[in-house]
């Protein structure tokens, strides 16, 4: 019988380690392109935090001067998620910019129809930051797939040369400069970042809650070297994000079986072919939480994942299926244990599934929240005001 | 529906015809990133959601393109490509592949040269190519009316119903929009035809549905002229 030198599992120990990391710091790159004067890079300001990268690279993760890269998904269809994100900045004084010289990063439609190409998607990108960068702010990436796709932006500028030069004449052209920030950061890192001084700021006990989790997966499979890992969260072997946040609000977050499924987004899929999108959805991800962990509510960090998971529990509810369960991001979470308003910034009447007995759970008087909120669309209605503003959402 | 395979599928089309979109697949300066060749493990099927649920496969779109099989890669590109869900959970690949992002590849070989199964699969995205094309924003709070998500109950009636009252009871400033997302400064958006312009983005337009390209050429050739910029986009 042969005796193979195998460790015990016990035994083995799994260290994220930058010394051994597959793939290079291409932070190191951008700077020595920069001093070769191919492009500019865009410093996170101070103060920032520092945190773990799945090879143990340390990220900055900017607090303020942050330029609010908004999401078309979000404002359009789910507003109250980025609006969380505004209050939660507010709330803590940070100096942010929510600008109007934005474009989406039209990477929804590149992925769903490939209807555009790799330098019209580095140029939308390029002059999105150089916008960011002539304010005197840093970017802050609202979107799931924004932040994936303009990591690869980042990526092919670095490894393309003939890219860099034909997006660095559309710049000129423009009148801006080739600026790449030297980190891309999605709004959920800054959450993640700032979980701490969230957690001080909680009023609403959330320790009878159970959450699953949903990544998104343009945030951990796209450049996947760049998602925030930590050895306190599943031992580093899966990203911890979101989950280091709801941890830190004392909410129990439950495991299922399909947690590195994706949402069934699709892109093309949830405009033109729905079936798939619903039917995955409702199947591999809601079903499957529901059965495996009973949770009260799922936490996502993406427009597509909040709006698909969310919106195709319809369906699930007409064939039977066990549905039911409310979606959020991770950025509501954090202002609801807060002491946000759930329909003023939260604005929770624009997600679908019931979310009622979720906030009930949590000692929320639903129908009081409601009716303020209801007094201020009567005032709208009757022209008493334009526009329900900050001050009034904070009351 | 399941996946035709035969070699006579597409016989009407000459090999070399499926060669030259080959080549143009292959000429991409990304196809070397993102292809080393495969091992078969079907890891990527694993992880693969539309896989789940189509008569389809990341691994056969690998395999394929790494042995340079024109004929079932001329099938795949027009029955199978389209199914994909642009996820990249498959980027998990123990041969450091991107089944994904060769698919992204091929769908814009596809659209370059628009291939009626291209256009088919696009049906009905015209108007989110209008949206994105014409305002830099995928979607649009006014979108959200019942007869286009039909399926999301009658939570979207009474978003439809409420919608002004609610896009104004946003505390964001540049939330108090319907036709965008947000506020969109004038100067962004001629900033945005100038990049499509540039880049040859509306040729790819042209080859998917003339129709809409003429209306996209309407609208933006007529605000680039008021911004005093003088482009066509014939």
């Amino acid at each position: 019988m042969i005796h193979l030198p195998v460790s015990k599992a016990s035994e083995r120990i799994f260290k994220i380690d930058p010394d051994t990391a597959p793939t290079h710091d291409i932070r190191e790159e951008l700077f020595q392109l920069e001093k070769e004067g191919e492009l500019e890079v865009i410093r996170v300001p101070e103060p920032y935090m520092e945190v773990k990268t799945k090879f143990g690279r340390i990220k900055k993760i900017p607090l303020e001067k942050t330029w609010h890269h908004k999401s078309c998904g979000q404002c359009g269809h789910i507003p109250g998620y980025s609006t969380s994100i505004f209050w939660l900045n507010r709330q803590f004084g940070l100096d942010y910019y929510d600008p109007t010289d934005q474009t989406s990063c039209t990477a929804w439609n590149y992925y769903a129809s490939a209807t555009s190409n790799p330098e019209a998607q580095a140029a939308v990108a390029i002059r999105n930051f150089a916008a960011a960068h002539e304010v005197g702010y840093f970017p802050l990436i609202h979107c799931g797939t924004s932040f994936g796709h303009y990591k690869e932006v980042r990526h092919a500028l670095v490894h393309q040369p003939e890219l860099r030069r034909k997006v660095r004449d559309i710049m000129k052209r423009l009148g801006k400069k080739l600026v790449v920030p030297e980190e891309v950061v999605h709004y959920s890192e800054w959450v993640y970042a700032m979980r701490d001084r969230i957690a001080e700021r909680q009023v609403i006990d959330m320790s009878n809650i159970t959450a699953t989790v949903h990544p998104a997966c343009h945030y951990h499979k796209l450049i996947e070297e760049d998602a925030i890992y930590s050895e306190e969260i599943y031992g580093a072997q899966r990203t911890a994000i979101i989950t280091g946040v709801l941890e830190k609000l004392g909410i129990n977050v439950a495991d299922y079986s399909t947690w590195f499924d994706c949402c069934g987004f699709g892109f093309r899929h949830i405009l033109v072919s729905r079936d798939f999108s619903r039917s995955f959805s409702v199947q591999r991800k809601i079903e499957v939480m529901i059965e495996e962990a009973n949770p009260d509510v799922t936490v996502t960090h993406d427009t597509g994942c909040v709006t698909t998971l969310d919106q195709s529990q319809v369906a699930g509810q007409a064939h039977n299926k066990k549905v039911g369960l409310p979606v959020m991001s991770d950025s509501q979470m954090a202002a609801l244990a807060m002491g946000a308003h759930p329909y003023k910034v939260l604005q929770l009447h624009w997600h679908n599934t019931n979310n009622k007995p979720f906030m009930e759970k949590l000692g929320i008087d639903v129908k009081k929240k409601w009716a303020e909120f209801e007094v201020e669309c009567d005032q709208l209605k009757s022209g008493k005001k334009e526009f329900m503003s900050w001050e009034d959402a904070e009351n | 529906m399941v996946l035709d395979l035969s070699i006579n599928k597409y016989s009407d089309v000459t090999y070399e015809e499926k060669e030259r979109l080959f080549e143009e697949a292959k000429a991409d300066d990304r196809w070397e990133h993102i292809l080393y060749g495969c091992y078969e493990c079907g890891i990527c099927v694993a992880a693969c959601p539309s896989a789940r649920f189509y008569d389809f496969s990341p691994r056969l779109i690998a395999q394929a393109v790494a042995r340079e099989d024109v004929d079932l890669v001329y099938t795949l590109m027009n029955d199978s490509i389209w199914d994909c869900s642009q996820c990249f959970s498959c980027d998990r690949c123990p041969r450091q592949n991107s089944p994904g992002q060769i698919i992204t590849v091929l769908r814009e070989v596809a659209v370059r040269n628009g291939l009626q199964t291209a256009k088919q699969a696009l049906e009905g995205y015209g108007r989110i190519i209008y949206k994105i094309m014409s305002t830099g924003s995928q979607v649009s709070p006014d979108m959200l009316q019942p007869d286009a998500f039909p399926d999301w109950g009658k939570h979207v009636y009474e978003i439809a119903e409420n919608l002004d009252i609610w896009r104004r009871a946003l505390p964001p400033e540049t939330l108090h929009t319907t036709e965008t997302s947000w506020k969109v400064d004038d100067k962004t958006i001629i900033e945005l035809y100038l990049i499509w312009h540039m880049t040859g983005v509306m040729d790819l337009i042209e080859g998917i549905d003339e129709g809409l390209f003429m209306i996209l050429v309407d609208v933006m050739e007529e605000r680039l002229e008021e911004a005093g910029y003088d482009v066509t986009f014939d």
